[in-house]
């Protein structure tokens, strides 16, 4: 049931440095790091390609300086990237006139950053109905809408309040409310938590799920914490050195890592939280009597306690109910202690 | 000072010493030199050489104001208009807070409506501050006001407040454009560079002259040179705020959409508010500085007052005026600088009514209404009356003639110590130096420290001062500048350590130097004439104090910043005090002390130029004449020479404090 691509990004090069373009043509568009280092160019993102669907939440993870924050900008147009094309809905982006680009932006993109980058004069109420002020909508009309985005992530009553009135998370759900309140389709938020502390990171990663399930966008979420990786992504693509170096579910990156560099960030993500049952079990429904019933889509650490109690093995069926294979105690161990390549 | 010495010469002693002995040698026998040899161009320029661009200069402006045109109007008719612009909210404003508005001529004229009651004004003021912070600053303020109106200073200090008033939006708005301009487009930002860099070293007497011939003596004269004036720091301040703000801030507007002039006006600019506010707080002390110097082209007001009271030798007056212009300048500062640190509190509740909304507004325009009515029943609230003014000026006339009588001996003994020992000597060894060496020795200085590019431009400028006819009112111009450098750092610097080691002497030295800073140049002539007369010591003491507070501010400043591990790795070696601070401190200070030094010179020149008004022989009184006869080739030519002293001190000691950051492995 694949979704059509919203945004669709092939061969994509970033690189800084003296004449950059000239580089790159003359070393065939695929100098490697070597040629750069001794050109002093840095290859902020080298041959980027992602396919974006609809109503996905697209996790794009790495280290500080991999490349994310310059990939998604490419993907916006913040930068224009030295090669390489983006197509937003079936349009390339990249020659796409600034009266054009200007207009995709207010009505079908937004932003959330990662220090907030709200306006300072502003109150939150404004700064919520700014990006509505700028495509020249009445001020009732934005201030309601406004309203009704402040509602809706949690600052009623603050909405004349200045921002540095506002706590860190308070002031990134004004930017979330702010990036919402044009009615994006697609949703780009650059490390929007990385500046918070860690509890308010869990509450504000909670708050995102609820929005989303309510809203469902697709979603850009660019992040450096795997955690939060693992916790909100449909699909991840893994960033080093300006590189994707695996894009998969975050089933596909803990089971089968593509390099070394990715084993190393899985190592201590609890397998059991990940792992779904449709994933782990064994094909076919069991032989023989069965313990019970249960969703393929459930997470192995939430069914072991019952899985473990009985010895006999259960049926995992999909949402329609068919049967489509079995699971018993020995493989949830097995993927408990993380034994088999499963 | 003799720290910083060593600090610059290591190493390459032997060069600056072989430099010193050939120049002091020359120096010291440049004249016998001369009678003997018969050669007079040893000391002085040959004429012949001389090049003639004060008159070509002359007769290029004489050009431009009779026969100039640019097809349909002339170039006076572009003066003309330009004045037309100013004069008019000028009077409109002047009108407003002193005049009076009136329809018809001289004797004919009927007074349609009042100006402003001085209790109005004050209530708008103190209501501005107390807007801008609170209730002290508002007393403060009113406080500040209410003086120049018991003090019957009020008319002259209206007068020059309305100049202020109309130079101030002036100076902002078209230096806020211009710095939007070199924000946007890279290449007029290395265009307007150099430009900015010369009117920001040009003495302020050299902008008067020109402009006192294209627009004659008046208010709009003395308005377009303080516009003038006051605009390149704004350009500067525009350009780094808007510089300064944060990429995200950009990058949001850009996803929301803006357009150029929503990004620059929406987004832009409003983020960069506080720090253009640090500008405006610029302009407006700048505007008032310039506004009392151009009460020689006519601008009027309380610099009219000090300059009429300096020329009577009225001491009374003079000091009377002159603290009104403190107060003013202290008013200003602080509301201005309010302003730029206000916090917004969150707004009122909306729905309520426009009076309980703004209530303060509502009053303020109350008092207006009421009592400019009421004024005119009593004449005392709309003008404070004549007969309840206080004066100090015979006070002041008195107190001084007072000190001059017990005191004479001690100041003419100060006086005569440092002019033989000091201001003397070092008069005769600049002025001995033979041009040709002269240049020499500058090219080769420049060049040791910054490289031969530096060199060859110090040497040129030199030769270009020389060329002008200048060098004897240059070197005369170095002499002084140096003797009051070198007093204002020998003063500054440790009183900038101690700031910079004891919150307590920071808190009481801060407020003094920030008081000084704040004073319009003028201000510091006054007493230093009334105590000791005019001439180069007079001019000395107050280039002194005027220079001052770099000095201070750059020596705390550097020690500050020193890191506390640097100062602890000292005193686990088991360094003492005097250890820690000439052997740690000091030399991590150095940047910073340069850049003071820096700073220190560039205000030194700018005083100095002033001081041509007590009596001084240098460049400042060739300008000054210049002024006076409206000969605007030489006072250009004059002028550029100073700019081409400050240029090139600037540069040296940018280079020295360059080489030793990098010394240090400063960034
Ligand atoms: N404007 C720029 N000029 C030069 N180098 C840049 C610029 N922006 C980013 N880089 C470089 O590109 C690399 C990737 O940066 P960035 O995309 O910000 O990484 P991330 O967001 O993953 O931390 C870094 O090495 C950074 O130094
Ligand atoms: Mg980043």
């Amino acid at each position: 049931m694949e979704n059509s691509v919203k945004l669709d990004c092939r061969g994509v090069w970033k690189l800084y440095g003296p004449n950059p373009t000239a580089f790159l043509n003359k070393h065939g568009g695929n100098p490697d790091q070597d040629t750069m280092n001794k050109a002093q160019i840095i290859g902020a993102v080298r041959d980027a390609n992602v396919q974006i669907h609809e109503g996905e939440i697209f996790v794009i993870m790495g280290l500080s300086g991999s490349g994310k924050s310059t990939l998604v900008r490419c993907l916006s147009r913040l930068v224009e990237p030295t090669a390489g094309h983006v197509e937003f809905e079936g349009r390339d982006l990249l020659s796409m006139p600034e009266a054009e680009l200007i207009d995709v932006r207010r009505k079908k993109m937004g932003m959330v950053f990662q220090h907030f980058a709200l306006l300072p004069h502003l109150t939150v109420l404004q700064n919520a109905a700014f990006p509505l002020d700028v495509q020249g909508v009445d001020r009732k009309t934005r201030e309601a809408r406004a309203h009704e985005m402040v509602e809706l992530v949690g600052l009623k009553g603050r909405e004349n309040y200045f921002p540095r009135q506002l706590s860190g998370g308070q002031q990134q759900r004004v930017g979330i409310a702010r990036s919402l309140v044009a009615e994006p389709d697609l949703w780009f938020l650059d490390e929007p938590f990385s500046a918070l502390d860690p509890l308010i990171r869990r509450e504000m990663q909670d708050e995102f799920m609820r929005l989303q399930s309510m809203l469902r966008k697709t979603i850009i979420f660019i992040t450096h914490d795997f955690d939060e990786a693992i916790r909100l992504a449909d699909r991840i693509a893994v960033m080093k050195d300006g590189a994707i170096v695996q894009t998969a579910t975050p089933e596909e990156l803990i089971l089968n890592p593509a390099t070394d560099y990715v084993e190393e960030f899985t190592r201590h993500i609890p397998r059991a939280k990940v792992l779904r049952l449709a994933t782990v079990m064994s094909p076919g429904a069991p032989e023989g009597n069965y313990a019970g019933d249960l969703q393929g889509g459930l997470s192995v650490a939430d069914t072991v306690d019952q899985i473990e109690a009985e010895s006999r093995p259960f049926r995992v069926i999909n949402k329609n109910g068919e049967a489509i294979g079995t699971i018993d105690a020995r493989t949830v161990i097995d993927v408990l202690i993380g034994r088999s390549g499963k | 000072m003799k720290f910083l010495a060593r600090h610059i010469l290591k190493g390459s002693r032997p060069f600056w010493l072989c430099l010193f002995g050939v120049t002091w040698v020359l120096s010291t026998y440049s004249f016998p030199l001369y009678k003997a040899l018969d050669a007079r161009w040893i000391i002085k320029f040959p004429k012949a050489w001389e090049l003639q661009l004060d008159g070509w200069i002359s007769a290029v402006m004489k050009w431009l104001v009779e026969d100039a045109s640019f097809g349909l109007f002339s170039f006076r008719d572009l003066t003309r208009f330009i004045s037309s612009l100013i004069e008019a909210p000028y009077q409109v404003v002047r009108s407003g807070l002193i005049d009076g508005f009136s329809t018809g001529q001289g004797q004919q004229a009927v007074e349609i409506a009042p100006s402003l009651s001085w209790i109005a004004i004050i209530t708008i003021l103190a209501a501005l501050a107390f807007y801008a912070k609170d209730w002290v600053l508002a007393a403060l303020v009113g406080g500040c006001f209410v003086y120049l109106a018991i003090f019957g200073q009020w008319e002259s200090a209206m007068v020059t407040l309305a100049s202020v008033i109309i130079a101030v939006p002036l100076g902002v708005v078209g230096g806020l454009l211009l710095g939007i301009l070199a924000y946007l487009s890279p290449l007029a930002e290395r265009m307007m560079r150099p430009v900015l860099d010369l009117m920001q070293t040009v003495p302020v007497f050299a902008y008067l002259v020109p402009i006192l011939f294209l627009f004659g003596f008046g208010p709009v004269s003395a308005l377009v040179a303080t516009v003038i004036y006051a605009m390149p720091p704004m350009v500067r301040v525009s350009t780094v705020a808007l510089q300064g703000v944060p990429t995200e801030i950009e990058e949001a507007g850009r996803m929301m959409g803006c357009s150029r002039r929503q990004m620059m006006w929406k987004v832009l600019v409003p983020s960069a508010m506080p720090t253009l506010m640090v500008g405006v707080n610029q302009v407006i002390m700048l505007s008032l500085n310039m506004v009392i110097i151009a009460s020689m082209i006519g601008a009027g007001g309380l610099g009219y007052d000090v300059l009429t009271a300096l020329r009577r030798l009225d001491i009374g007056g003079g000091i009377e005026a002159g603290l009104a212009i403190v107060a003013l300048a202290i008013a200003l500062d602080r509301l201005s600088q309010a302003f730029s640190t206000r916090t917004q509190d969150a707004l009122p509740e909306p729905g309520l009514s426009y009076v309980k909304r703004h209530p303060w507004l509502v009053s303020v325009v109350l008092i207006m209404l009421g009592t400019g009515l009421a004024g005119l029943y009593l004449p005392a609230i709309q003008s404070y009356p004549e007969s309840a003014t206080l004066t100090t000026s015979a006070f002041w006339s008195d107190a001084m003639e007072w000190i001059n009588i017990n005191f004479f001996d001690t100041f003419e003994a100060i006086k005569t110590f440092f002019l033989t020992y000091l201001l003397l000597p070092v008069k005769r060894f600049f002025s001995g130096v033979p041009w040709a060496w002269g240049i020499i020795a500058i090219g080769l200085a420049a060049w040791r420290v910054g490289g031969w590019k530096l060199g060859a431009m110090a040497a040129l400028m030199a030769l270009a001062i020389a060329a002008s006819g200048l060098w004897a009112k240059a070197m005369i111009t170095i002499y002084l500048c140096g003797v009051s450098v070198f007093l204002a750092s020998v003063i500054g610097i440790p009183l900038g350590i101690w700031a910079g080691q004891n919150s307590r002497a920071n808190s009481v030295i801060g407020a003094f130097i920030d008081t000084l800073q704040t004073l319009p140049s003028f201000v510091y002539l006054i007493p230093v004439v009334m105590l000791f007369r005019v001439g180069d010591f007079s001019a000395m003491i107050a280039v002194v104090l005027y220079a001052l507070a770099p000095a201070v501010r750059y020596a705390a400043h550097g020690i500050r910043e020193i890191e506390p591990e640097m100062i602890e790795a000292g005193k686990v070696s088991g360094c003492t005090k005097n250890q820690l601070l000439w052997r740690i401190k000091l030399p991590l200070a150095t940047p910073s002390l340069l850049l003071g030094l820096n700073q220190t010179i560039m205000l030194a020149l700018s005083m100095l130029v002033i001081t041509a008004l007590v009596g001084t022989r240098d460049l400042g009184q060739e300008v000054y004449i210049a002024l006076t006869k409206a000969n605007t080739g030489q006072g250009i030519i004059a002028g550029l020479a100073v700019a081409f002293i400050a240029i090139t001190a600037d540069r040296i000691v940018s280079a020295m404090a360059r080489a030793s950051r990098e010394r240090l492995g400063l960034k």
